[in-house]
């Protein structure tokens, strides 16, 4: 177990969140990003940034900028 | 079975998240009647249509709402579908049921918004759509339990194939009554607060939707920021809250999320089953090859010049078309109509400024044909995926890219497209910029100057000077579009903008159809609008160029008096030969003929003169010798200077405008030759020509940044609810337009350019 901030997972890697540095934005989380959910990080996009995710079994795109306000735990 | 209910129900509102297949449910219930309006204030269309198989009944209204994520709005789309499920809408009630639309493939998400919409305690159906796609992805849903969890009707319905579309109308006729909400459950700290909160809302909030109300003044700014003036003690209340929940960090931010959520994550446990194991399905593996690192952006590119093909060439012979039946039907017009001011209207004046309009309609049929088709099929959001950092850089969004894509056609339908855009900033920023692009009114002055100045010749053998031209006209606009962008984001704009969460659809087979229908829809928004808008301004401008009438100088009235006799003594002359009654010797006739010839010219020329006499002294013509002045550093002589006022109603009425100026006739478009000689045979009284090809380039690179098209500011002003920034934007796009020009013009003439 060790953790992570999200904008730093390679595509492939899987992870949960646990908690949020500063306060997320309230769209992130009705989206369904809150502590305990799984993530999957299917890819970067061409430009190395948006990032798309696997997120309660759909994608979702978000910058690593935001990314980088979720802490995340890998197995 | 319930026994037919008291209730008799009028209106049913569609809500539902974006991409659940709303709109296609909307018109299996509907039928292929609907209509389009606006919201009171806002653009955001209401779309609405009569419920069909309800028999003898009572006529029964469908409502689609806007797609939202959450009843907590963000953006004016959702804000429209908040209020209309809260009754905030003036003239609009609250609808007696509500169908909410879920995507069977991505339960747990969509029932974010279905707690949400039960907590407002309106008769609520389910709509478990898309349950076809969910069956082939091995998603099974066990409905009754999420019935019996929700409290609520649902239904598995598919709007593609009909499926449980009749089951869905027998549910909404025979409403369920009010849900009583699920038992989610706010961390015990906020949940007090509300308690307090809900004492202090005023009594007019009724009260099942207390505890809804003051969750969302709670937690929203928006929501919270009507109270202060319809009811100050609740909102001081909450301000407290807010401060005593901060002082003891309690996430009161959070609550709702993770709440809603610990009540949804058991039940989509407990009532989803997957059958087949997540395997890549062929959505991923488009996906793959769409946003791939390499792969991706040359399909965009080639996307996009797929689209360009498509607006600049195919377009062409259904605009010519177009053209042609104009000019019919001003032909039959002043067929039918006597001579004189009624007919000088409509036809120079209506037709003329209405024709320069819909000639546009071929170019932005295709464009939503392509738009629609990029939406249907989610490949739209994976341009905003591509894009997004590039974009980024110059201060605008990945969303950004299509409304400025749509820009290159006209800057109507770009504006229009910016409204996706869920960060007002981002959005003012779009449509602040959008109008630089080169959008196809440019094309007919671009064209003419171009033929008329830049040389044929070709820049290393590859590409002629005139296509490297125009190129350089579009690259301009373009770069400059980025730069302004850049500037507001930096200067205007300041701070964090909203986070970009943007959800990637699966890809999914367009429905012709529906893409045909959005077409004809939007194309029907765009006439009525520009048409309306440009009819009346046809109208004025006409009067402004025609009026006050004046009489010709007298040399020019006894010339025009000579002219029409010599052409009639000549015409007697050949009619007297071709009877017989004169010498019909060859050469005799010859002569005679060749006089006619002249004569009719002579005619023709002095006609010409009158007419350019005419506008010289007409409102405009004195208008623009009025600003000559002010336009003579761009090196615009008075005609240039009235074409470029009249022009700020529609651009591409410059050439019109010219034509008639120089007295080549009005019908002259960009093609005409008479025009182009006219123009380059120009000179000014002490013999340099008005035009070389210094003053062309000025005059395009004007044309490349100034606003000029009422129709633009129209939209503008509709969009942003507000005429100061249509007033901002077209300040600082003329200054971009008046200083470039003065820099070309001046810098080229110290370069020794003439």
């Amino acid at each position: 177990m060790s953790e992570h901030t999200l904008d730093q997972l390679k595509a492939g890697a899987r992870a949960t969140v646990s908690r949020y540095r500063g306060a997320l934005p309230a769209r992130m989380l009705e989206m369904g990003l809150l502590p305990g959910t799984p993530v999957e990080v299917i890819r970067m996009a061409p430009l190395g940034d948006p990032m798309e995710l696997r997120v309660r079994g759909y994608l979702l795109s978000i910058r690593k900028a935001d990314a980088a306000r979720i802490v995340v735990t890998t197995e | 079975m319930r026994t037919a209910r008291a209730v008799r129900v009028r209106t049913i509102a569609l809500a539902g998240n974006p991409n659940v297949g709303k709109t296609t449910l909307f018109n299996a219930l509907t039928g292929a009647q609907h209509k389009v309006a606006n919201y009171p204030g806002v653009t955001v269309e209401r779309k609405s249509g009569r419920l069909t198989g309800t028999g003898d009944g009572p006529p029964v209204e469908v409502v689609d709402l806007p797609g939202t994520y959450s009843l907590n709005p963000k953006s004016i789309d959702e804000r429209i579908a908040f209020d209309a499920l809260t009754g905030e809408i003036e003239g609009e009630k609250v609808p007696d049921v509500v169908i909410c639309v879920v995507d069977a493939t991505n339960l747990e998400r969509n029932l974010y918004l279905v707690t949400q919409v039960l907590d407002l305690g309106l008769p609520t159906v389910v709509a478990l759509n898309m349950s076809d796609a969910a069956a082939e992805a091995g998603i099974a849903i066990d409905v009754e339990e999420l019935s019996r969890r929700l409290g609520v009707p649902v239904v598995a319905t598919s709007g593609r194939s009909g499926e449980g579309i009749d089951a869905l109308r027998a549910a909404v006729l025979d409403p369920p009554p009010p849900p009583k909400g699920v038992a989610w459950e706010l961390m015990p700290a906020v949940a007090d607060a509300l308690d307090a909160l809900e004492a202090a809302l005023p009594d007019t909030v009724p009260p099942q939707r207390r505890r809804f109300v003051a969750l969302g003044a709670l937690t929203s700014d928006l929501l919270l920021k009507p109270w202060a003036t319809r009811a100050p003690e609740f909102y001081q209340a909450v301000l407290d809250a807010r401060a005593d929940l901060e002082a003891r960090s309690v996430p009161y931010q959070v609550a709702e999320m993770t709440g809603r959520y610990g009540w949804i994550s058991p039940v989509a446990a407990a009532v989803v089953r997957q059958s087949k194991p997540t395997e890549a399905t062929l959505s991923d593996r488009i996906d793959a090859v769409v946003t791939h690192r390499i792969g991706g952006p040359l399909i965009f590119g080639g996307v996009l010049l797929l689209i360009f093909q498509a607006i600049f060439s195919w377009a062409v012979p259904a605009m010519d078309a177009i053209d042609w039946l104009i000019g019919q039907t001003g032909m039959g017009v002043r067929a039918v109509l006597p001579d004189g001011l009624l007919e000088d209207v409509l036809v120079e004046g209506a037709l003329t400024g209405v024709g320069n309009v819909l000639v546009f309609l071929p170019q932005i049929l295709l464009l939503f044909f392509f738009l629609g088709l990029m939406e249907d099929t989610g490949y739209m959001a994976r341009t905003a995926f591509i894009m997004d950092r590039a974009m980024r850089k110059f201060g605008l969004s990945g969303a950004s890219v299509v409304p400025l894509l749509s820009g290159y056609a006209c800057a109507i339908p770009g504006i229009m497209a910016a409204r996706t855009l869920a960060d007002e900033r981002d959005r003012i920023i779009t449509i602040m910029v959008v109008p630089l692009q080169g959008c196809s009114a440019r094309l007919p002055v671009y064209v003419l100057f171009i033929a008329a100045f830049i040389p044929t010749g070709t820049l290393w053998g590859v590409m002629g000077y005139q296509g490297l031209a125009m190129v350089t006209l579009y690259v301009l606009g373009t770069l400059m579009a980025f730069v302004a962008a850049w500037v507001l984001r930096r200067f205007v704009f300041k701070g964090e903008s909203m986070p970009f969460v943007m959800e990637l659809p699966p890809y999914r087979m367009p429905q012709m159809r529906y893409v045909w229908r959005r077409m004809r829809d939007r194309a029907k928004v765009f006439v009525v609008r520009a048409g309306t808008i440009i009819f009346w301004l046809s109208i004025a401008l006409w009067f402004l160029a025609s009026y006050p009438k004046v009489e010709p100088p007298p040399s020019l009235a006894t010339r025009a008096v000579e002219a029409e006799a010599a052409v009639a003594e000549a015409t007697e002359a050949l009619a007297r030969i071709d009877l017989g009654q004169a010498e019909a010797a060859g050469a005799g006739r010859e002569a005679v003929a060749a006089a006619l010839d002249a004569a009719d010219a002579e005619r023709l020329a002095v006609r010409n003169e009158i007419a350019g006499y005419q506008v010289r002294n007409s409102f405009i013509g004195r208008f623009g010798r009025a600003l000559e002045p002010i336009m003579r550093p761009l090196g615009f002589d008075w005609k240039i200077s009235a074409g470029i006022v009249a022009s700020f109603a529609a651009r591409e009425v410059i050439v019109s405008a010219l034509a008639t100026l120089y007295s080549a006739g009005a019908d002259a478009n960009e093609e005409s030759l008479a025009l182009r000689d006219a123009i380059k045979k120009d000179k000014y009284p002490d013999g340099r020509p008005v035009f070389t090809p210094l003053v062309a380039v000025s005059l395009m690179v004007f044309f490349v940044f100034a606003l000029q098209c009422m129709s633009t500011i129209a939209i503008a002003r509709r969009e942003l609810n507000s005429w100061v920034w249509p007033a901002a934007m077209w300040a600082y796009m003329f200054a971009l337009a008046y200083v470039f020009s003065f820099v070309v013009y001046q810098g080229g003439l110290l370069l020794g350019f003439r």
